[in-house]
């Protein structure tokens, strides 16, 4: 619960956060050193200072570390953990589900467990998806589409292979798909992620959300049309909300672009974590006003109303939660005590 | 003295070349964002540049481009030096390096992993959003220096050359607008307009503010990546940020910081 200035009690959803283990003992290759530098890079590179972490806590933090970070020291409610297994660059998979389960299982009113799968495995790919739903019951899955198996450098949405998999998810109940869709890295094509896939597979799965991971940044032109085009897309604010603080005018831009084209119910708060922690993020949110020339120029404003919206109304819609109830669980649980 | 003046303006020639590669992602010069880590002449006037990129992961189509253009900028140099090129960090160094050292195309050097991939079309999408990005800083420039749409609109390439657009980076945009114009419409002439679309359509005054909202869209994709690209890359060379004459918290974490100045914690 994120408590305002003025005293309102914000719900907060978490929509995007990892349990990773990136370390050194952990890595295959020279490719997951890479890939956790990488996130260190964003890290360092987009944190304000007194936010910094040592390398070596970044590359594998405790669960008591996540605790606290997201529900003690920071606002979240609920936490979405996303799965990323990444096992051609790490021995046992840099966050697989069993992972998350494993940090989830201790608060399990807090924690949503995402899974993730690889339409490039085929038959045993749909095998997955069973086994997730009835070992986890799961309710979303991250697709990272831009992921290494074996020769391939990554897939697309619309590949044939995933619709056997996106109708086996409908057909399970397994709703939310996050799409990782961000800056331009791997895997060779053009447009490493290129967001025009997410445009046919919302056509066709209407049944389903698809929730783009940092709004397609930065094809964010193209995000905003498809998300304007199709009722079932929605943004994630992973990786754009930290530049509130070493770029707010250009945050404003992003916003003003975001609330103009989908509109404020579409749009999910997530920290990212560990690349980075909630509190910040949410306390500069709260205090955040558009700068009055973008605002007017898209007649756009983010009021505490859109902003409530954004930080955890919207995800508890997609994700079934009650929140009144939700309040009155969590009220008892060992975090909110610890914070008062 | 005659060698060392020599050796200083080839230099200066060296630097200049390098300075008109642009990252073709961003519109940005590739010296200006860092990623030429090294730039040497040795003994015999030949060239060693050493290059490195915000991240492993950088597109390795990009990569192409820049190192390409970067062989480009040396070809042109005034005493046509033997020249050696490096990519260091990336995930497809080796290939790349050997590549360019090859003088192949990115087809040739990434057959077989590329698929369809089309550079040259690629290209054209980056000199398309270059363009655009270039257009709406000077189109926005002229909105506040107070003329009407109809007036900026109205301009013709002869009147824009002898504009005064204000100080700061105004200099420069208008430059590389000209440049882009140019690029794009070779057969311009000093009476023709000086603002139509990268498909050559006259920009209607009362349409100019939905076209601006186009153009931003464009420029807020680009400053994403320049921004992201900025903040990876200061992280990845780690260069030391000195505040007050101190280290700050960032480098000590990165441990740029001798031990035994370090504060007891």
């Amino acid at each position: 619960m994120y408590r305002t200035p003025e005293g309102k009690d914000i719900f907060v959803v978490d929509g995007h956060t990892h349990f990773w283990d990136g370390s050194p003992e952990n890595q295959k290759n020279i490719h997951g050193k890479q890939f956790i530098d990488c996130f260190y890079a964003y890290h360092t590179g987009l944190s304000p200072k007194e936010q910094l972490w040592e390398k070596g806590k970044f590359e594998k933090y405790s669960a008591d570390d996540l605790y606290r970070d997201l529900f003690i020291d920071g606002p979240d409610d609920v936490a979405i953990v996303q799965s990323t297994y990444l096992k051609d660059f790490y021995k046992n998979g840099f966050n697989t589900i069993e992972r998350n389960a494993e940090v989830a299982k201790r608060y399990p009113e807090r924690f949503i467990v995402n899974g993730a799968f690889d339409p490039r495995d085929g038959e045993k790919a749909l095998e997955y998806i069973h086994f997730l739903k009835e070992t986890y019951n799961v309710k979303g899955v991250k697709m990272y589409t831009a992921e290494w198996n074996g020769a391939s450098k990554g897939w697309k949405l619309t590949d044939p292979d995933a619709y056997k998999c996106f109708e086996l998810c409908e057909k399970l109940g397994i709703k939310n798909i996050h799409v990782h869709k961000g800056p331009t890295i791997i895997p060779l094509s053009k447009d490493a992620f290129d967001v025009h896939d997410v445009d046919h597979a919302a056509t066709d799965f209407q049944g389903l959300n698809w929730i783009i991971e940092h709004c397609g940044l930065p094809r964010l032109d193209d995000f905003c049309w498809i998300a304007t085009q199709e009722t079932n897309v929605y943004g994630g604010l992973a990786v754009a909300l930290p530049f509130i603080h070493s770029r707010p005018r250009y945050f404003g831009e992003v916003i003003g672009e975001l609330l103009f084209w989908i509109g404020p119910e579409k749009i999910l708060f997530g920290s990212d974590y560990a690349i980075w922690t909630p509190r910040w993020l949410v306390e500069k949110f709260w205090a955040y006003q558009i700068p009055q020339d973008i605002a007017a120029e898209r007649g756009v404003q983010l009021t505490d109303e859109i902003k409530e919206k954004i930080l955890g109304l919207n995800a508890a819609r997609l994700y079934n939660i009650d929140i009144e109830a939700k309040k009155k669980a969590l009220a008892s649980s060992p975090f909110s005590i610890a914070a008062e | 003295m005659a060698t060392a003046s020599v050796s200083d303006s080839r230099e200066r020639e060296l630097w200049r070349r390098l300075g008109e590669v642009n990252d073709p992602e961003l519109d940005e010069p590739i010296t200006e964002m860092g990623f030429v880590e090294r730039a040497d002449i040795i003994g015999d006037g030949g060239v060693e540049i050493d290059f490195r990129l915000p991240t492993y992961w950088c597109s390795p189509n990009f990569a192409f481009l820049m190192l390409d253009g970067v062989r480009k900028a040396l070809d042109q140099l005034s005493w046509s030096p033997a020249y050696r090129v490096r990519l260091h960090d990336h995930m497809f160094a080796e290939e790349v390096n050997r590549g360019i050292e090859e003088g192949k195309t990115f087809g040739d050097i990434f057959a077989g992993l590329a698929g369809d991939e089309d550079i040259g079309a690629l290209r054209e999408t980056f000199s398309m959003k270059a363009f655009k990005r270039r257009q709406e800083a000077v189109l926005l420039n002229l909105r506040r220096q107070g003329l009407t749409d109809r007036e900026i609109l109205g301009m013709d390439l002869a009147a824009y050359d002898v504009a005064r657009l204000g100080p700061g980076d105004a200099a420069k945009q208008k430059a590389t607008y000209r440049a882009a114009l140019v690029e794009r419409f070779p057969a311009r002439r000093q009476g023709d307009p000086l603002f139509v679309t990268w498909e050559g359509q006259a920009i209607p005054p009362m349409g100019l503010d939905a076209y601006l909202a186009d153009l931003r869209a464009v420029r807020i994709n680009m400053e994403f990546n320049g921004a992201l690209c900025r903040g990876l890359k200061q992280t990845r060379y780690k260069e030391l940020e000195v505040i007050d004459g101190e280290p700050t918290l960032v480098d000590f974490i990165m441990d740029r910081v001798p031990e035994r100045s370090a504060p007891a914690t």
